[in-house]
C-alpha cells in the first residue's frame, strides 16, 4: 500500500531561533484517514514544527511534501492552498462577530452571502457531530464552542488537513470526550489530523500513531496499539521516571485561612466570584478545580489583597500571636505590614509575578526592596538569595544577571516559586504552577509545595489537570461561575465526579446527554 | 514520483527570510552601528552630489568646521549639547515608566516663563542670590505643576497621556505669548526683549570668562543624579518596575498612581529646570521659540540611549552635532535650510533603522549552507 504517499511528509526540517535549535533534522509522515499524536514536553518543538506547517515560519533546511510532491509552504495563504488548516491554542476569533461571520472572515473570494455560509456551516456540523448556533456571538460561547468555531472554520475552507495544538488543555473531560467523538469521525471521512499534546493517556485514547519529539529532535513513531504510558514517557523524557506524585498525610491541620461568603464584580457589574466559603488549613494542600475563568485568578487576587470585594471577610488566623485578622479591603502592602506572611504564584509569571526584563537579582526585590529606610536600593542580600535560588533548584542560567525572560518556562518557574517559598510563608498560593513546565520541572514544583504542607503552611493550589490535581491535593474545591459546587477530598474523589461538578449549572443538560 | 511532481510545478524558495538573533555580541552590535553611520555618510553624500551639485568631502568639512570651527562653537555645541541632555533627563523617568510625556516643550517653556516673571517682577527688590534661588524653585514648581496635571488625570481616570501633554504644550505657548504682551518691551513689539539688560537682576553668575560653563556643570550634576536616582533608588526601581509592568507593581504593593504622579513631578521640576538655564542662563529672555522643539527631540535622545542618562550624552551629542553641521552646511552653501533637515534626515534613518540589524538577522536563500 505504499504506493499512495503520505498526505504530508517532512523531511529533514531544521528551525533555528538564533541559538535556540527549535527542531532538528524531523521527519513526519501523515497519512489520510488516520490520527497522528505529536507527543513532546513543552519546548520540544511540537508547536515549531506545526507553524512550519502552516506556513507561519519559514525552515532553515528541508523539504516538505504533499501528497509525494515537494512544496514550498511560505505564508498561511500557501498553507490554504494546500488545504492545511490550524486550529491554535490561543483562538483567533473576533469576539464581537457571531460564528459564521468569524468563520468566513478574511476569505477573500468577493462573495459575501451569509445565508448560504450558515447553511454550510450547519451542514458541516451536522456531518461531523458538532453542537454550534451558527448566529450565536462569540462572547456568548463557552471555551469548547470557540474551539468548536475554529475547527469549523478550517474545515468549511476545505482543509483536509488538519492540525490541533493542545486542543484540550481548556477542555473539560466531557468536552475532551465529546471532540475526540468528532475527530475520530473526520478521521473516518478520509482527513488527515495531527493533534499536539503532552498528556499521555489522550494520546493512548485518540491516536493511531504517536511520533515523539525531544528537545526538537525526532525521537521516533510508533503504532499506539504497541505502546503504552511508561514506554512514551521514557521516549519523552529521555529517561525513565516515576509518575506518582507523593501525598502525605497532614499533620495537625489547623486552620489558617477561612473565607467566608465573599464575592466580587468584574467589568460590566459581572460577578466573578459569588458567596465563596472555604477554610484552608495549615499542612494541607487545598486544590481548586474549575473551567479556566470560573473565578479562580479573582479568588487568589482577593486573598493577596488585589481585588475589591463586595461582601465577605477573609480571616487569617496568626500561628505566633494566635491572633485573627481580616484582610478584606486591605493592600498587599498593608497584609505584609499586619506581618500576615502570605505567599503568591500567580498564574502569569512575566506579566505579574516577575518581571521578564530585569534580571534575576532585581527580580529577588519586588518583594523585599522597600525593607530599611534608604533611599537606596540594597542589591547585596537579593543577590544572595539568587544564588542560593539558582544553586537550591538548579535554575538554568548563565547567571544572577541574567534578564528573566531569557530563561526557559520551567527556569522562570522555579525562579518566582523559589522567592516566594524563600520568605518562609504561612500561606502559599499557586495558580497553575506547572503549566507549560516539562514534567521534570513539574515534579519538582510539586516536590516543594509538598515540602510546604510538610512545613506546615497551608498550600492552595489552582489547577487545570484533573489527575494531578486528584494525586496532589487533600481536598479539591470546586469553582463553577464564580460559585464553590463542592469540596471533595482528593483521596476518594473521581476526576469524573469533579468533571459534573466543574460544569452542572452551565451545561447541565448537556452533561446528563453524555453521562 | 516526487521528481515528476516538481517538474509539474515549480516552485521557490523565498529569497530571503528574517530570523531573531539572540543577544549579539557588544562590539558586533557596535560594529554595525558604525557601519551604519558610515552608510549613512555615503548616502549623504551622494544626495549632496546629486541635489546640491557639491563635493561631497566639502559638504563634511564644512559640516565639522560648522560644529567645532572655532572656540565659540564648541561652546554653543556645548551649550546646546546641555539644553537638550537637561530635557532629555527630565523626559526620561517618564519614558521609562511607559508614561507617554510629549509636553516637554510645555513643560520647559512654563519653568522658563516663571524664571522670567521672578526676574521682570522681583528684580532688584531681592538680593541677587536670594532671586536666583526664587527663581530656581519658581521654575521647578512651574513645571512640576505642569506635568502634575495630565499625570492626574491619567492617575484618577486613566485618560490618555500622549494627547493630554500634547495639548499642555498650547496652552504654555500662548501664556508666552499673552505674557510677551504684557511685558513687551517696545510697545506693539510683542517681544519681551533682553529682561534686566543693564542690571543683570536674575542672571545667572558666570563662571571666569565661559558664558555657558556652569550651565554645562549644571547638567552634568543632573546627569548624574539621574544615572544614580534610576539605578540605584527605592524610586527608580518602581519606575522601572511600573513601567516593565503594572500588574506586577500592583502584585507587590506598589501604589502606581502615587508613583505616576510622583515621577511626572520630577519629570516637569527637571523641564523647569532646563527653562530656567535657558532663560537665567542663556537668552535672558522668553518667547515661544525659547525650548527650540527640545521637548521632542528630548523624546529620541532617551529612546536611542534607552534610558540610561549617561549614554543620553552621546545620543545628544549626535543630534546636535548634526543640528550644528547641517546648518552650516545651509548657510555655507547657500541652501535651503530644508536641506540639512534632509541630511540629518538620512543620518538619523540610518542609525535608527540599523538597530533591526541588531536584532535581526536576514537570511537569503540557501545561505545557512555556506556558512556551516
Amino acid at each position: 500500500m505504499n504506493a499512495t504517499p503520505a498526505a504530508i511528509a517532512l523531511r529533514g526540517v531544521t528551525k533555528k531561533f538564533g541559538h535556540v535549535v527549535a527542531n532538528k533534522n524531523v521527519d513526519l509522515d501523515v497519512r489520510r484517514g488516520e490520527i497522528l499524536a505529536i507527543l513532546g514536553e513543552n519546548g520540544s518543538g511540537k508547536t515549531t514544527l506545526m507553524n512550519m506547517i502552516s506556513g507561519i515560519y519559514y525552515p532553515d533546511e528541508g523539504q516538505i511534501f504533499i501528497d509525494g510532491a515537494e512544496v514550498m509552504i511560505r505564508s498561511p495563504k500557501d498553507a490554504f492552498h494546500y488545504k492545511i488548516g490550524m486550529i491554535h491554542q490561543h483562538f483567533k476569533l473576533v469576539d464581537i462577530f457571531s460564528a459564521t461571520e468569524n468563520i468566513i472572515l478574511g476569505i477573500g473570494d468577493g462573495k459575501y452571502n451569509l445565508k448560504a455560509a450558515e447553511s454550510q456551516v450547519r451542514e458541516i456540523s451536522e456531518r461531523y457531530g458538532f453542537v454550534l448556533a451558527p448566529d450565536k456571538k462569540i462572547y456568548d460561547m463557552s471555551v469548547s464552542e470557540k474551539q468548536t468555531v475554529e475547527i469549523i472554520k478550517v474545515l468549511y475552507r476545505g482543509a483536509d488537513i488538519l492540525i490541533l495544538d493542545e486542543p484540550t488543555a481548556v477542555l473539560t473531560p466531557q468536552e475532551t470526550d465529546k471532540l475526540f467523538q468528532v475527530l475520530r469521525r473526520m478521521r473516518d471521512d478520509g482527513k488527515a489530523i495531527i493533534i499536539i499534546t503532552h498528556k499521555l493517556h489522550e494520546v493512548l485514547a485518540i491516536s493511531d500513531r504517536v511520533s515523539v519529539l525531544r528537545k526538537g529532535e525526532y525521537i521516533a513513531t510508533v503504532n499506539t496499539a504497541e505502546t503504552n504510558e511508561s514506554e512514551l514517557t521514557e521516549m519523552m523524557v529521555g529517561k525513565k521516571i516515576s509518575l506518582n506524585i507523593e501525598r502525605s498525610e497532614p499533620k495537625a491541620p489547623q486552620d489558617r485561612l477561612i473565607v467566608k461568603n465573599i464575592s466580587c464584580e468584574g467589568v460590566m457589574g459581572r460577578k466573578m466570584l459569588d458567596d465563596v466559603s472555604f477554610t484552608a488549613r495549615s499542612g494541607e494542600i487545598l486544590g481548586i478545580a474549575g473551567i479556566a475563568g470560573s473565578g479562580q485568578k479573582e479568588l487568589l487576587e482577593a486573598i493577596a489583597g488585589l481585588q475589591n470585594l463586595s461582601g465577605g471577610d477573609i480571616l487569617y488566623n496568626d500561628p505566633k500571636t494566635m491572633q485573627t485578622v481580616d484582610l478584606r479591603d486591605k493592600s498587599p502592602t498593608e497584609i505584609r505590614e499586619l506581618g500576615v506572611r502570605l505567599s503568591f504564584v500567580p498564574e502569569d509569571r512575566l506579566g505579574m509575578g516577575l518581571v521578564g526584563n530585569m534580571d534575576i537579582i532585581d527580580n529577588m526585590m519586588l518583594r523585599s526592596y522597600r525593607r530599611g529606610h534608604s533611599m537606596f536600593l540594597n542589591r547585596k542580600d537579593p543577590r544572595d538569595l539568587a544564588q542560593r535560588i539558582i544553586d537550591d533548584l538548579e535554575v538554568i542560567t548563565p547567571g544572577a544577571t541574567t534578564p528573566v525572560r531569557r530563561l526557559s518556562g520551567g527556569n522562570v518557574q522555579k525562579v518566582l516559586v523559589g522567592r516566594e517559598i524563600s520568605s518562609h510563608p504561612k500561606v502559599l498560593m499557586a495558580a497553575y504552577p506547572v503549566r507549560g513546565l516539562d514534567i521534570n520541572s513539574s515534579y519538582l514544583i510539586y516536590n516543594l509545595l509538598n515540602k510546604q504542607k510538610e512545613h506546615g503552611v497551608a498550600v492552595i493550589f489552582v489547577g487545570e489537570d484533573l489527575d494531578v490535581l486528584i494525586e496532589l491535593c487533600d481536598r479539591i474545591l470546586v469553582l463553577n461561575s464564580g460559585k464553590v459546587t463542592g469540596i471533595v477530598d482528593g483521596r476518594t474523589a473521581k476526576k469524573e465526579e469533579i468533571g459534573l461538578l466543574m460544569t452542572k449549572t452551565d451545561y447541565g443538560t448537556e452533561v446528563q446527554a453524555n453521562g | 514520483m516526487a521528481d515528476t511532481a516538481l517538474k509539474e510545478k515549480k516552485v521557490h524558495e523565498p529569497l530571503f527570510h528574517i530570523v531573531k538573533r539572540s543577544g549579539l555580541i557588544w562590539y558586533k552590535a557596535w560594529l554595525i552601528r558604525i557601519f551604519a553611520i558610515i552608510a549613512a555618510l555615503i548616502v549623504c553624500a551622494l544626495v549632496t552630489m546629486m541635489l546640491a551639485h557639491q563635493n561631497p568631502i566639502k559638504v563634511y568639512q564644512t559640516m565639522l568646521s560648522g560644529a567645532f570651527g572655532t572656540q565659540r562653537r564648541i561652546w554653543i555645541l556645548l551649550q546646546s549639547l546641555a539644553m537638550l541632555l537637561c530635557v532629555s533627563l527630565a523626559v526620561t523617568p517618564a519614558f521609562k515608566m511607559r508614561f507617554w510625556n510629549i509636553g516637554g516643550e510645555g513643560q520647559v517653556l512654563i519653568g522658563g516663563l516663571a524664571t522670567a516673571a521672578c526676574m521682570i517682577v522681583l528684580g532688584g527688590k531681592l538680593p541677587n542670590a536670594l532671586l536666583l534661588v526664587v527663581m530656581v524653585i519658581a521654575s521647578m514648581a512651574a513645571g512640576a505643576i505642569w506635568a502634575m496635571i495630565p499625570a492626574v488625570f491619567k492617575a484618577k481616570w486613566n485618560t490618555n497621556e500622549t494627547l493630554f501633554t500634547l495639548m499642555m504644550n498650547y496652552v504654555g505657548i500662548q501664556l508666552v505669548s499673552y505674557f510677551s504682551m504684557v511685558w513687551e518691551a517696545r510697545k506693539g513689539s510683542g517681544q519681551i526683549g533682553i529682561i534686566n539688560q543693564d542690571t543683570k537682576y536674575g542672571w545667572m553668575p558666570v563662571l571666569g570668562n565661559y558664558d555657558y560653563l556652569l550651565n554645562i556643570i549644571i547638567v552634568a550634576v543632573i546627569t548624574v543624579l539621574m544615572y544614580v536616582y534610576l539605578k540605584y533608588s527605592k524610586h527608580g526601581y518602581e519606575i522601572a518596575v511600573v513601567g516593565e509592568s503594572q500588574n506586577t507593581a500592583r502584585y507587590i504593593g506598589v501604589n502606581v498612581k502615587k508613583v505616576i504622579i510622583r515621577t511626572m513631578l520630577l519629570s516637569g521640576a527637571v523641564c523647569g529646570i532646563a527653562g530656567f538655564l535657558l532663560v537665567s542662563g542663556t537668552n535672558h529672555t522668553i518667547n515661544t521659540t525659547t525650548a527650540d522643539n527640545r521637548g521632542f527631540t528630548a523624546i529620541m535622545v532617551s529612546w536611542l540611549a534607552k534610558f540610561n542618562p549617561l549614554f543620553m550624552v552621546l545620543t545628544s551629542f549626535l543630534l546636535v552635532f548634526l543640528q550644528c553641521g547641517a546648518n552650516e552646511i545651509s548657510t555655507k552653501f547657500g541652501l535651503n535650510k530644508s536641506f540639512s533637515d534632509i541630511l540629518t534626515g538620512i543620518i538619523l534613518f540610518f542609525i535608527i533603522g540599523c538597530e533591526f540589524f541588531i536584532n535581526y538577522q536576514i537570511k537569503f536563500r540557501h545561505s545557512h549552507k555556506e556558512v556551516q
